[in-house]
């Protein structure tokens, strides 16, 4: 079963690596724009208004519901549709993910001022700070404690969900190295198991260090309580 | 009450460096009462605990009617069937009946009858006050009940011996009385037990034999007007004056 | 909107969704039986098996499906080992799905405590007989919510198999899209084949988490 050479011939790794490159890309950016819009939506979510409630409940189920895929062909196939214009995958699939993120991102951020207890909203202020000091001294620094393992898990879930932009035409890391067995199909029949096996531990690679550090602060902190 | 229930020979426990017993011989008569008391992480729970197998032992051994008491042995099961044990924390099934919580066991593990099982859990049940609530589930009892029912689930075993481990400790005060009760009523009905427990006043009603114990080892043992009036160790004196007031 | 285009094309959806009912059923047993053992493998502290069911479940949670697809349906042949595109999809589900299931699993019989444990045990019971008798409800019920929860997320992950040219709503879809144009009404019916799809489960779930919920109290 020969055929590893493949993956060390030329600039193949490197061109397995750039294919990487545009998935992590999507990725980051999408996580990026879901941090900031989740966190504002996660504020909105806390809100007693039971109008606003229900519509982020029913945005929140709405994007839940469906697969990522099916989302990413509606914007992909969708938008070009009503447009006309051709938004490409790359730009649809940050759009999708960046719905996606932020739904979920709000959620947390939500869950994360509801699980700090009343007591210490109740004692900051008679303790004499004020409302500004009690959030930026007591409530945020705890909420945020808890958010961070959450926010990284969410991040290794966009990272693989990123995976799926190959089938709306996104040249990835898959694309390549589809490329790169087909190059190589008569010389190297067997490349293939050796490339997908490659791009499989690329994630890992990303994924399970991202998986550890999460676990091992989510430890630290009941460990701490 | 010659007949040997229990027999502890030089046992020793140690939690890594730290011996929390460190060799106590003792037996135990059919029909005794023996009260186990001592400052906080003396060693007597993990005593009891050792009693029953739960804990593995460095040294010594532990026989009920000669037959050893070993941590992980294959037979254990057959040898714990006869000791009934009682915890300090609510140990019910939450998820079976007060009824169930008390017939699994005879059922399951000593394969008796049905019938004549449920006859003899309502009978306990009644005894310790509890017939209405045969059918109720435990999130729906309170301490003290929980703690009743856990004694019947012991002893419908039959058990040759009861260990009871602090089992009013994370009660309300209120609650204490009805559960220390119907431990009295066992004693006076011939119950061999072991007790670890806080409560003085209850230990001195109960016992037929106070042993005091500190830093794992005995310091001091005897019959309880004897030793509540007059402790003999400096020790045991110093414990019992933290359970007085005074200005 | 096109009519007369959804409606001659329904069966074809309801079709697909049938194969990727039943493809996700036998997954999702698969992946609960696999996590069932690794969750035992674990919990004993059975070892090498537990070292095992723990690479495993770091190597599952942490690729995507699609790329455990590809391995399967494109690289595996190499190695002699051919696959259909059902059989590769089954497998992928259950490799990704035992890991979700082994947490879950866990969780359940890790929430059992230990003082549970010692007073079966202080009655007489076998090892087997407290796993039987009290564990395993007790860990049941409690990992309801969680498997619900992978349940969903897992026929939710059967959308990538079109990847590896399973003919499934994706594949349908694309398909109509690629040959017809008729982008909305090829979308719109599968949107509405995935809300008839996993709606309904979705509901189900809620109702039973929440009276298992009300019944824990």
């Amino acid at each position: 079963m020969q055929g590893i050479e493949v993956l060390f011939m030329g600039n193949n790794m490197l061109r397995l690596l750039s294919g990487l490159w545009v998935t992590i890309r999507i990725s980051l950016i999408s996580i990026g724009f879901s941090l900031i819009l989740g966190t504002l939506l996660g504020a909105v979510m806390t809100s007693k208004n039971p109008v606003v409630k229900a519509v982020c409940r029913v945005y929140l189920e709405i994007v839940r519901i469906m697969p990522q895929l099916v989302w990413l062909f509606v914007v992909f196939f969708g938008v070009t549709k009503l447009t006309g214009l051709n938004l490409g995958g790359e730009t649809s699939a940050v759009i999708v993910f960046t719905i996606w993120g932020a739904a979920e991102m709000g959620d947390l951020v939500r869950g994360a001022f509801l699980a700090i207890p009343r007591h210490q909203f109740e004692s900051s202020l008679s303790l004499g700070l004020s409302k500004t000091q009690m959030y930026v001294f007591i409530i945020f620094p705890q909420a945020i404690r808890g958010l961070i393992p959450n926010v990284i898990n969410l991040s290794t879930r966009m990272i693989k969900t990123t995976a799926l932009v190959s089938l709306i035409g996104v040249t990835e890391v898959l694309k390549v190295g589809k490329q790169i067995i087909d190059a190589n199909r008569f010389e190297y029949p067997n490349a293939a198991i050796w490339v997908y096996a490659a791009i499989f531990f690329m994630y890992f690679l990303i994924c399970f260090p991202l998986s550890m550090a999460s676990r091992a602060l989510t430890k630290k902190q009941q460990g701490g309580e | 009450m010659s007949e040997h229930i229990i027999d502890i020979n030089n046992l020793v426990k140690h939690f890594g460096d730290n011996a929390v017993i460190d060799g106590i011989s003792l037996s135990v008569s059919k029909g005794e009462v023996v009260v186990l008391i001592g400052p906080s992480g003396c060693g007597k729970s993990t005593l009891l605990r050792c009693l029953n197998g739960l804990e593995p032992i460095q040294g010594g051994t532990v026989t009920l009617h000669g037959e050893p008491v070993i941590h992980g042995d294959k037979s254990l099961y057959k040898v714990r069937q006869k000791i009934g044990m009682v915890f300090q924390s609510y140990d019910l099934f939450p998820h079976l009946t007060v009824l169930k919580n008390i017939m699994l066991s005879p059922i399951k593990v000593q394969k008796r009858d049905k019938a004549e099982v449920e006859a003899k859990a309502r009978e306990l049940l009644e005894r310790v006050g509890l017939s209405d609530k045969a059918d109720s589930y435990p999130s729906e009892l309170s301490g003290g009940q929980k703690q009743r029912v856990a004694i019947c689930r012991s002893l419908i075993m039959d058990p040759e011996i009861m260990l009871l481990d602090e089992i009013t400790a994370a009660l309300d005060p209120e609650m204490v009385h009805e559960v220390l009760n119907v431990v009295l009523d066992l004693a006076k009905n011939g119950t061999t037990m072991m007790i670890v427990t806080h409560e003085m006043a209850f230990a001195e009603a109960v016992a037929d034999r106070v042993i005091f114990m500190d830093g794992g080892v005995i310091v001091e043992e005897g019959a309880p007007s004897e030793f509540f009036r007059n402790p003999k160790t400096e020790r045991a004196q110093r414990f019992l004056k933290t359970f007085t007031y005074t200005k | 909107m096109d009519f007369e285009f959804i409606k001659k094309f329904t069966p074809m959806y309801v079709e697909a969704a049938r194969l990727t009912l039943i493809i996700g059923v036998i997954g999702i047993s698969l992946s609960a039986v696999i996590g069932l053992l690794c969750a035992l493998a674990k919990y004993y502290r059975i070892p090498v098996a537990r070292q095992i069911a723990s690479a495993y479940i770091e190597l599952s949670r942490n690729t995507p499906l699609i790329v455990q697809l590809f391995f399967l349906y494109f690289g595996l042949p190499k190695a002699g080992i051919v696959w259909s595109s059902e059989t590769c999809g089954i497998i992928g589900l259950a490799f990704l799905g035992g890991s979700y299931m082994a947490e879950s699993f866990l969780g359940g019989l890790k929430s059992v405590g230990k003082i549970q444990i010692e007073s079966a045990e202080s009655l007489g019971f076998r090892r087997l007989q407290t796993m039987r008798y009290i564990v395993a409800p007790q860990a049941a019920s409690t990992s309801v919510p969680a498997i619900c929860a992978n349940v969903i997320f897992l026929l939710k992950e059967t959308s990538v198999f079109s990847a590896v040219s399973l003919a499934d709503l994706m594949y349908v879809a694309k398909d109509l899209i690629g040959m017809y144009y008729n982008t909305w009404e090829a979308l719109l019916m599968l949107v509405a084949a995935y809300l008839v799809l996993i709606l309904p489960i979705s509901i189900v779930f809620t109702v039973l988490e929440r009276r298992l919920r009300r019944a824990g109290n």
